[in-house]
């Protein structure tokens, strides 16, 4: 190894390895120049871009952007009955599906995490993660087969009298908790697994039984996980347009109404565009008093 | 005659392969600060954890206060717990902590904070109540979990090593507030200990484990000077082993011999046995270790073995020690203090 000997100290290479070693913002800035940059340019960049047009208007003619600053938009997003509604119902969407993912992912979280024997643990948590390898169109397209006329859905519910739930919201709704289950299910996991057993017992030596010891120590202990997890379901749902045009019917959400605007009317595609950062960053203000963005 | 807090009879513990308690009989009076002491890994843990119901035993029965309970759950026994690690609830207050049990006891609000701070001010943490666990140190939090587990009340406290965190001041203070504490509310303390002196200085009765079996039960007086086994001898307190043909030269009989340091005396080879009930023997100095307070002779006989002599250093100085080295001397003891132990077998 050349490594080893003494000479190799006056290489090149080793000196430079040696003046990054002292100079420590010399090191930091190279590491961090390329991402940081990409981050300020293309991300915020972009949304700032976004923002500012969003308080442009255009020409109802010809659809040319006038670059003339207006409220107008946004005046137009919190009055007109349609765009109201749409915003209400893609935030409704995405409470539900984040209570649904919540309250599936519980249930099994608790079971890869402390029912399973440890032996098969890692590998239920492989399973879990199975879905996010295949692409998202083609779980969308089976959810869209599945809930199809005749399809899966209708085919197993029919002997109970009932039939599939159709396209519609409640598919919406169905195909998003199914698409961000494992979002939720991998915090509430992780949090149970290092949940140490001697407080359940500690609970239970000062007399609660175990319903009580779910509710005053395992619930609250494993809360800032739930809450990390809604993080992502709720900002996945309320940014989707694809889901709902597959599955959804006749439904519309932000997305659609975005990815509609963008041909016709660009700067109220901005100001739609803007209303799901606005909710997401309230989201996550609101989500930080619990203590779950440490834990992401 | 007092009742019996706990009696275990046969109790035995297999985890998977591994016997981790093998066939325990015990009886604990009501009132005891009772000590199970062994090396790590004797299943002291687990005898504990039988008795607060978190671990069901293999077989064998768990009797609290003359009443069965080896089905039982835990929060069906009135017993509490200290664990080693105190598993306070990280994301309550020292005084949520505390009240947690009288909240289950579905005692009203203020009457829970005030016993809680009560509790709190026993283990003298007044004006800590609203800390979280987190903002404690190892001594306080050891002082919470035992406040916890005492506000209720129960009529049997389990201590699972609650001092083997703490340095060495504070755990010899803590051993005296624990036992001052043991007294003034009269509850049954099972204390569990690898630390033979912090058992011997504070309980009533100490059970000297061994690989999952009582190897003794007795008073610190008894076990320390009578140890029925040669691993209590060995394990408890520093001892002498004397046995083969080294002992029956020195001790006059056949068997395996145990004879605490500081009982015997260090005195000049010319110096006669005067008194028939002493034992005596001579031999040469191997090693001398200057303690501060005393010092330590290790010395080789002429008849076999090596024994250990614990002198105080009443005219020595660390000067003078050393020049023992080599020197010819004689042990005297009393022959009442060479205890005959079973072999090891
Ligand atoms: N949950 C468990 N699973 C498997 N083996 C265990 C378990 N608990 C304890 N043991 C084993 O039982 C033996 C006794 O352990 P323990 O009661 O903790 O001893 P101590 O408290 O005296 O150190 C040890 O060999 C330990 O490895
Ligand atoms: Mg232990």
């Amino acid at each position: 190894m050349t490594a080893t000997q003494p000479a190799a100290g006056r290489t090149p290479v080793r000196r430079l390895a040696g003046l990054l070693h002292r100079h420590r913002r010399l090191r930091l800035s190279l590491l961090l120049t390329a991402p940081l940059l990409w981050l300020a340019v293309l991300y915020l960049g972009s949304l700032a871009v976004l923002f500012v047009s969003a308080f442009w208007t255009t020409n109802s003619f010809t659809s040319e952007v006038v670059r003339v600053w207006s409220t107008d938009n946004f005046h137009a997003l919190l009055t007109t009955p349609v765009f109201r509604q749409v915003i209400l119902r893609s935030i409704g969407v995405a409470l539900a599906v984040t209570v649904l993912c919540a309250l599936i992912a519980f249930p099994l979280a608790f079971f890869t995490a402390r029912v399973a024997r440890p032996r098969w643990r890692p590998l239920l948590v492989v399973a879990i993660l199975t879905p996010l390898w295949a692409s998202y169109l083609v779980k969308v397209y089976a959810w869209r087969l599945i809930l199809s006329q005749d399809g899966l859905a209708d085919w197993m519910l029919k002997p109970f009298g009932l039939g599939g739930p159709g396209f519609g919201l409640p598919a919406t709704i169905m195909t998003l908790t199914y698409l961000w289950l494992p979002y939720m299910i991998l915090p509430i996991h992780t949090a149970l697994e290092q949940l140490p057993a001697n407080l359940l017992d500690a609970s239970a030596d000062l007399g609660a039984k175990p319903g009580r010891t779910f509710r005053a120590v395992v619930l609250p202990m494993v809360l800032p996980a739930v809450a990390a997890g809604s993080v992502f379901t709720f900002s996945l749902s309320l940014g989707d347009y694809i889901t709902v045009q597959i599955v959804g019917g006749k439904t519309q959400l932000i997305g659609n109404l975005v990815y509609s605007n963008i041909e016709l009317n660009l700067p109220m595609a901005a100001a739609l565009g803007t209303v799901p950062v606005v909710v997401i960053v309230l989201y996550l203000l609101a989500m930080r008093r619990t203590g779950a963005l440490s834990s992401l | 005659m007092k009742g019996s807090a706990i009696r275990l009879q046969g109790l035995r513990k297999e985890f998977g392969g591994t016997t981790a308690v093998a066939g325990v009989d015990l009886e604990i009076a009501d009132g005891e600060f009772f000590s199970m002491l062994g090396p790590s890994g004797s299943g002291k843990t687990t005898v504990l954890r039988m008795i607060a119901g978190f671990e069901s035993p293999s077989s064998g029965t768990i009797e609290l206060a003359g009443q069965e309970v080896t089905g039982l759950a835990p929060f069906e026994r009135d017993v509490h717990t200290v664990f080693q690690d105190y598993a306070l609830f990280p994301h309550m207050t020292v005084e949520q902590n505390v009240a947690y049990g009288l909240k289950i006891r579905k005692v009203s609000k203020a009457e829970r904070l005030k016993q809680a701070r009560k509790a709190l001010a026993d283990v003298r943490l007044e004006g800590f109540g609203k800390r979280r666990p987190s903002q404690l140190s190892g001594g306080q939090r050891q002082r919470v979990a035992l406040a916890r587990a005492l506000v209720c009340r129960p009529r049997l406290l389990l201590l699972d090593e609650p001092l083997g965190a703490l340095d060495l001041k504070l755990r010899e203070q803590m051993q005296v507030e624990l036992k001052a504490l043991q007294r003034e509310v009269g509850i049954t303390f099972v204390f569990v200990t690898h630390d033979q002196e912090e058992a011997l200085t504070m309980s009533d009765r100490i059970a000297v484990f061994n690989q999952g079996r009582i190897e003794q039960v007795g008073t610190p007086a008894e076990i320390y000077e009578r140890p029925a086994t040669s691993f209590v001898a060995s394990f408890v307190g520093t001892s002498n082993l004397l046995d083969g043909d080294a002992a029956e030269r020195v001790v006059g009989k056949p068997g395996t011999f145990s004879i605490r340091p500081e009982k015997i005396r260090v005195l000049k080879e010319s110096a006669l046995a005067d008194v028939p009930e002493h034992a005596t023997a001579v031999g040469t100095v191997a090693e001398v270790v200057y303690l501060g307070d005393a010092t330590r002779f290790l010395v080789d006989l002429d008849d076999g073995g090596r024994l250990t002599a614990l002198q105080q250093n009443l005219e020595t100085s660390s000067e003078d020690v050393a020049a023992f080295r080599g020197n010819r001397v004689r042990l005297q003891w009393h022959r009442d203090h060479a205890v005959q132990v079973p072999d090891a077998s």
